[in-house]
């Protein structure tokens, strides 16, 4: 799989790359801006791109913003955003154009290299993968003023928070250490008290939780 | 009716004529001999400066100068509600009276008040005396018809004038009294506003430039409060990365040195070291991020003020509604006092107000970002108290900038934001 990797702290990117190479990737370039991303990702046609949210030459959110309209250029063109702070209006950016193949993650999950490399590959296929703290933010506001997320049980709820970050019911069975068909079972009935039709594709699926939690703004 | 309300009117109007008479007859008798006096002190005593006498005697005179110019800037706000500003600097704390003397001398309000000390005595003298001037000349035409013409013009051709009158008969001295009820209008009509004009005159040389001092004082509150709050600021920040991050660092550090002695003789419990290193290095991140979004906000150092706000209602517990039209970027400094008012503002409403919605506008029209909060809670917000909302004040009067709060009991809130800035 190839990957254009773009992060401008040389430490980072150098051990990015060696932790990517070290699980079967190949690296397609690993650049350090973000005139640089965008060239790379027109000239390689990368099966995934690994982009830091700043980078140079303005510092603020360049690798955002190319990632954005590198995806305008090639829609679904996978992209995973790492960042060293996570904020729901870029989650809401990413995720806009509903056409998946999407991650969002605090740059802090790459010291567990196993779940990092999964994210990774799951956005590859097409998937999402987004963090943990997006998705509380998004629940514990929600609970707050929301009546049908009131309604779920407490499993239910950590099922649809596992959900929502992008893992697949066997993933999440894994995690909860529960079998395939309780999860199946807890999916259902959260879709069912959230109104939502039921769908086998994981990444459908999120988008369509992101998109209730996200409606009524 | 009319006519009592015309009549009480008149009565309030003729007492304040008489008093302001009063007042300014006091004052120019009072005017004279201290003006004099105090210049020829103060002449005599700077003259003296090269003998050394005078580095004694000018601090203390000019110390009597500047009560008298006291008490006037007293008399001004009390009678006639002109306020006279004052801006002395401060003096030297050592006892040297070569360094006071000259400290007092280069101070641009003490000249002033040594200035003003000639023009009180002439023009001041005038202006003050002019009141009872125009109030008692009217009597003596009034006398002059009532008889007192008789001495003055006993033989024929004897004339007396009064103003541009000549009283020589008795129908001469009824048409001074005429000129005198004249006079008598015009006084009753202008003294008031002589009186007002003299202190207008003193506020002219003493005062200096008005608005000046008073910018020179608002800048020098807020300035004070800048300083302290930074400081403040910068404690925090130290504070929180010695005990965060610097101590999670410090411990990761030591596991990682047991680990390195452990990983051949006991590689369970290195493993599980390792795992507490990760979790140290994960927590120690996790304050830096909050202390940083502390400091400056990501997304405001990203994408400006309008989507840090955007980011920061998303963050919060209640709906939120935000509304920005900004077209362009403030400078930094200015986002940042912009961003951290609203949200303390936020916090607010969240906490106390019992809100279940919150709206948010910013906009910029005639060279000021505008920022209102408001909230449908319970009302009762007030700026001081204790509340959140001095700090804010204070944040925003470093940059000039204003707040105001509408929340009657029961609700609703409304905070109202102001900053002087240009957009780029």
């Amino acid at each position: 799989m190839r990957v254009v990797l773009a992060e401008d702290l040389f430490l980072l990117r150098d051990g990015l790359v060696r932790m990517l190479q070290a699980f079967g990737f190949e690296i397609a370039a690993a650049v350090e801006s973000g005139p640089e991303l965008t060239r790379a990702l027109a000239e390689l046609k990368p099966d995934v791109a690994v982009v830091d949210v700043r980078l140079p030459p303005t510092h603020t959110d360049e690798g955002l913003q190319c990632a954005l309209a590198a995806r305008r250029e090639r829609p679904g063109l996978p992209v995973l955003v790492l960042s060293q702070h996570v904020e729901q209006l870029y989650a809401r950016e990413l995720l806009a154009d509903g056409t998946g193949g999407i991650g969002y993650l605090l740059k802090d999950r790459v010291f567990d290299a196993e779940q990092f490399v999964d994210a990774v590959r799951r956005v590859a296929a097409g998937g999402t993968a987004m963090d943990p703290q997006v998705i509380q933010q998004l629940l514990s506001r929600r609970a707050a003023d929301d009546r049908p997320l009131a309604r779920l049980t407490p499993r239910e709820r950590e099922v649809l928070e596992l959900m929502a970050q992008g893992r697949s019911n066997a993933g999440i069975a894994a995690q909860l250490v529960v079998t395939e068909r309780a999860i199946a079972k807890h999916t259902s009935n959260i879709f069912a008290k959230l109104g939502l039709e039921v769908s086998d594709d994981d990444n459908r699926r999120v988008l369509a939780v992101l998109a209730y939690l996200d409606q009524d703004r | 009716m009319t006519t009592d309300i015309e009549r009480g009117t008149f009565r309030t109007r003729a007492r304040k004529v008489l008093l302001a008479a009063v007042q300014g007859l006091t004052l120019a008798v009072a005017v004279l001999p201290c003006g004099v006096a105090f210049l020829c002190l103060t002449l005599v005593s700077v003259a003296l400066i090269p003998l050394g006498i005078g580095l004694f005697t000018t601090p203390a005179i000019l110390t009597g100068v500047r009560a008298l110019a006291d008490v006037r800037r007293r008399l001004a706000a009390q009678w006639c509600g002109v306020r006279i500003p004052a801006v002395y600097r401060p003096l030297p704390a050592s006892g040297n009276p070569w360094t006071r003397t000259v400290a007092l001398l280069r101070d641009p309000q003490v000249r002033r008040d040594v200035l003003w000390l000639p023009v009180d005595f002439t023009a001041g003298f005038v202006t003050a005396l002019l009141p009872a001037l125009l109030l008692c000349y009217p009597l003596e035409g009034f006398l002059l018809a009532a008889g007192l013409w008789r001495p003055y013009a006993s033989g024929t051709g004897d004339t007396y004038w009064y103003a541009f009158v000549p009283v020589s008969d008795r129908t001469s001295a009824f048409g001074a009294a005429g000129l005198a009820a004249v006079l008598l209008v015009v006084a009753y009509r202008l003294v008031p506003g002589m009186l007002t004009a003299h202190f207008r005159l003193t506020r002219a040389v003493l005062g200096g430039d008005a608005e000046l001092a008073e910018r020179v004082r608002v800048l020098t509150e807020t300035r004070r409060d800048a300083v302290d709050t930074s400081a403040a600021e910068l404690r925090r920040i130290e504070r929180d990365l010695h005990d965060g991050a610097q101590a999670r660092l410090v411990a990761m550090g030591m596991d990682l040195g047991t680990i390195a002695s452990l990983v051949e003789r006991d590689p369970a419990q290195a493993k599980e070291l390792l795992a507490q290193a990760r979790r140290n290095s994960a927590e120690a991140l996790e304050e830096l991020r909050d202390l940083v979004r502390g400091i400056h906000p990501p997304v405001l150092a990203e994408r400006g003020l309008g989507d840090a706000l955007r980011a920061l209602a998303l963050r919060l517990a209640l709906p939120t509604e935000v509304t920005v039209e900004l077209p362009g970027r403030a400078e930094a400094p200015v986002e940042s006092a912009a961003y951290f008012a609203v949200s303390e503002v936020l916090t607010n409403a969240v906490k106390h107000a019992g809100a279940d919605r919150i709206w948010v506008d910013a906009h910029h029209t005639d060279g000021r970002l505008r920022i209102t909060v408001t909230d449908n809670g319970k009302g009762g917000a007030a700026v001081g108290a204790g509340s959140g909302l001095t700090g804010v004040e204070r944040r925003l009067g470093t940059f000039d900038g204003v707040l105001a709060v509408s929340s009657p009991a029961g609700g609703p809130t409304m905070v109202t934001m102001e900053i002087p800035c240009v957009l780029s």
